[in-house]
């Protein structure tokens, strides 16, 4: 319990304390501290829950099980290795005039604000709470995405937060309609929008009114998770904000959404007795991996690239949480996972690979293997980590995803492997030039700090090779909570 | 099941609710900014009665805390808000061009049609007063969104923004006495920060394009 307040007051200490102290020249290194003190009391609280089960605060605010407990640990950690390369980036952001003193207050400040609100979005157990902090953590976002204040990142700064409004506004409307399907059941209770609560008792739910909830449910966190057509805002926000928040967008934000739309089908789709919302998920999982996988090819930002290869996964992981049944959904958990690692780690490259070549243009990073080792080939290995190839984890989930889908769908596996080669096709062609490309004259290597990109590199690999008891054991608990029957 | 013979309460809620819907049509046509931000104030009034006369006629009384919310909100801060900016940023005479005005009412109305609709089926809204709210409130979001593709201009965007916000928050009182307090405080934190955020892009959007129009925000393209 104590582990669980610990892990959200130190991010919301220090948000407030960042807002005040943001621009010392300290202040990075206060900021990677934070980070690991998180990190080290989200790991206590998944030890809690592993030894002691499901747990409720009092009150029911919170509610920790073997779903969330795992992401909260990928959140922290992913958060922890992204301030570590944060240090440094803005550091020489600074340097180079491109921010000021008063907006690194900012982006210090809601750094911490953006992981506060998702370890918030993830733990609790209200499912207003749960919107609350989840357009709470596109407020925190919004203006770091216009960062830079050129008129590139204050576009996609407005449409972020316009598209993300409009999109989070109809989450708001499926959760008035929950609230109002309790309502008739348990009438005037303040209890009737805990989760916990309502999954007792969903058989007594109204069916209409959920089927209604779920599409603007659907659409509203769909929107955030990016899937096509309402992906608009994502390569935008995620190309022109600073790279480490490109790194925790793509890596945590998307999972956030998918996790919000996932609880409402175990929610939902037990009390109807059709199966709409996995068909609803299938199809715009379906649209978005292959849509995305054909837009990676015309791109010539390095960032908005991987923006839509994070679309593409969301979409492959939507998919699977649709088709259902115990390998799909233990393949999506860990899909989850892998997909934050690799995509965070990637970003991270990206960045260096920006500052070394001064630019974000594709066409002009070139030679990356040949001024600094180290970045093209961790470059080069994350993207062949993402495109999915073995020994590395994203090849085991999207294999257990395939092997699923052959079960129940066989029709689909087709458009599933062709869509992967397209996504692959697109991203190597672009990457190769990149990193064996001649370099330009004068071009030479930058400080990076590779640790957290080989920490997270490693970490893939270990989950392709070998997946720990521990996180199996996680992985099927949260497989039989979403499907009702567990793999292992 | 005639009007007449609902109490008198919910006759007056219907009242409201119809009130709602049509101030959402005035800003769907209105083109002066100024107005166009009254107007929305207005619409607060109108949430403001509707929350006390729930509050009163269902005995919850914590939906008075929720009332206190709207006017504080909706009736005066962010309009005075708004107004202020527009006054800073001098575009208070600006009258924007809404093309194919005509059509845009007609597609209001099919969008009022159309939540009628999806409202109907539902087995729970058999009552009258229920029925008509839910499609309303969801009508008002749909014809908030409705003017955010339709407007240009960025405060006018910023108003359908807010108005669906309007519409989520009848949506709420009406149907189910207004949500769980916690839920109900983090709702308008959330929309008292929007406002705020609101008006620091209008600065970066007016520095950095010169202008308020987000038709010149087209730098961006899906495919190059």
């Amino acid at each position: 319990m104590t582990a669980l307040y610990a892990t959200l007051l130190i991010p919301f200490g220090a948000m407030l304390a960042f807002g005040v102290i943001g621009h010392w020249k300290h202040a990075g290194t206060l900021n990677l501290l934070v980070c690991i003190a998180t990190f080290v009391t989200s790991l206590q609280l998944a030890i809690d829950v592993y030894n002691n089960g499901v747990m409720i605060t009092p009150g029911q605010l919170f509610y920790i099980d073997a779903f969330n407990v795992y992401l909260i640990l990928v959140n922290a950690l992913v958060g922890l290795t992204t301030s570590i390369f944060s240090r440094p980036y803005m550091a020489y952001e600074l340097k180079i005039g491109r921010v000021d003193a008063g907006r690194m207050r900012l982006y210090h400040s809601m750094f911490q604000g953006f992981l506060l609100t998702m370890l918030v979005a993830l733990s609790t157990n209200n499912l207003g709470v749960l919107w609350v902090a989840v357009e709470g953590a596109t407020l925190a976002t919004v203006l770091l995405v216009s960062l830079y204040r050129t008129p590139e990142s204050i576009e996609a700064g407005w449409k972020y937060f316009i598209l993300c409004g409009v999109g989070i506004a109809q989450a708001l409307f499926g959760t008035v309609l929950i609230y109002f399907a309790a309502e008739k059941v348990f009438p005037g209770e303040e209890s009737t929008l805990l989760w916990s609560v309502l999954k007792e008792h969903s058989d007594q739910l109204e069916p209409t009114v959920l089927m209604l909830a779920f599409v603007f449910l659907l659409v509203g966190y769909g929107t955030k998770i990016g899937l096509v057509p309402l992906h608009n805002w994502l390569p935008d926000a995620h190309s022109e904000g600073p790279t480490p928040m490109s790194a925790i967008l793509s890596g945590l934000l998307l999972n956030i959404a998918l996790y919000a739309v996932v609880r409402y089908k175990m929610l939902i789709e037990p009390a109807l007795n059709n199966h709409l919302p996995s068909y609803m998920m299938m199809g715009f999982g379906m649209l978005s991996f292959s849509v995305a996988g054909i837009l990676l090819h015309h791109q010539r930002d390095i960032k908005r690239m991987f923006s839509y290869s994070s679309i593409e996964h969301m979409g492959l992981m939507t998919f699977a949480f649709g088709i259902g049944g115990p390998l799909a959904t233990f393949g999506a958990l860990l899909h989850m996972i892998v997909h934050s690692l690799t995509k965070s780690a990637i970003f991270i490259t990206v960045g260096h690979a920006a500052h070394i070549a001064g630019t974000q243009k594709i066409a002009e990073i070139r030679g990356l293997i040949r001024t600094q080792p180290a970045v093209g080939w961790t470059f080069l290995l994350g993207t062949v980590a993402i495109a999915g190839f073995p020994p590395f984890g994203v090849f085991t989930s999207e294999f257990l995803l395939f092997t699923a889908t052959m079960k129940s769908m066989p029709f689909l596996v087709m458009p599933l492997l062709i869509g992967l080669a397209v996504a692959f096709a697109g991203l190597f062609r672009h990457v190769q030039p990149m990193v064996f490309g001649e370099p330009p004259e004068g071009q030479l290597p930058v400080k990076a700090n590779m640790l957290p990109i080989i920490f997270h590199l490693f970490l893939v690999l270990w989950l392709g090779i070998s997946i720990p008891d521990i996180l199996a054991n996680w992985l099927d608990q949260a497989t039989i909570m979403v499907v009702g029957k567990g793999l292992l | 099941m005639n009007y007449a013979q609902l109490p008198l309460a919910e006759q007056l809620i219907l009242t409201l609710a119809a009130m709602i819907l049509f101030t959402s049509f005035l800003l769907l046509a209105q083109t002066r900014i100024v107005s166009l931000i009254h107007t929305f104030a207005w619409q607060g009034v109108l949430l403001f009665l509707t929350t006390c006369l729930m509050a009163q006629s269902s005995g919850r009384y914590h939906l008075y805390i929720s009332a206190g919310l709207t006017l504080a909100l909706k009736v005066f801060f962010i309009p005075w808000q708004l107004r202020r900016l527009v006054i800073r940023l001098n575009i208070r005479r600006d009258i924007e061009n809404v093309g194919g005005s005509s059509m845009i009412m007609i597609a209001g109305g099919a969008l009022v049609i159309f939540s009628y609709y999806v409202a109907l089926p539902i087995r729970e809204l058999s009552e009258l007063a229920t029925r008509n709210t839910i499609a309303i409130s969801l009508a008002v979001i749909l014809l908030g969104m409705l003017m955010l593709i339709t407007r240009r201009k960025a405060v006018s965007q910023v108003v359908g923004f807010m108005s669906m916000e309007n519409g989520l928050f009848f949506a709420a009182v009406v149907s189910t006495y207004g949500m769980p307090m916690v839920v109900e405080l983090g709702i308008a934190f959330d929309v008292l920060v929007a406002v705020i955020l609101f008006g620091i892009f209008f600065f970066q959007i007016k520095a950095g394009i010169g202008s308020l129009d987000v038709d010149h925000l087209n730098r961006l393209h899906e495919v190059d």
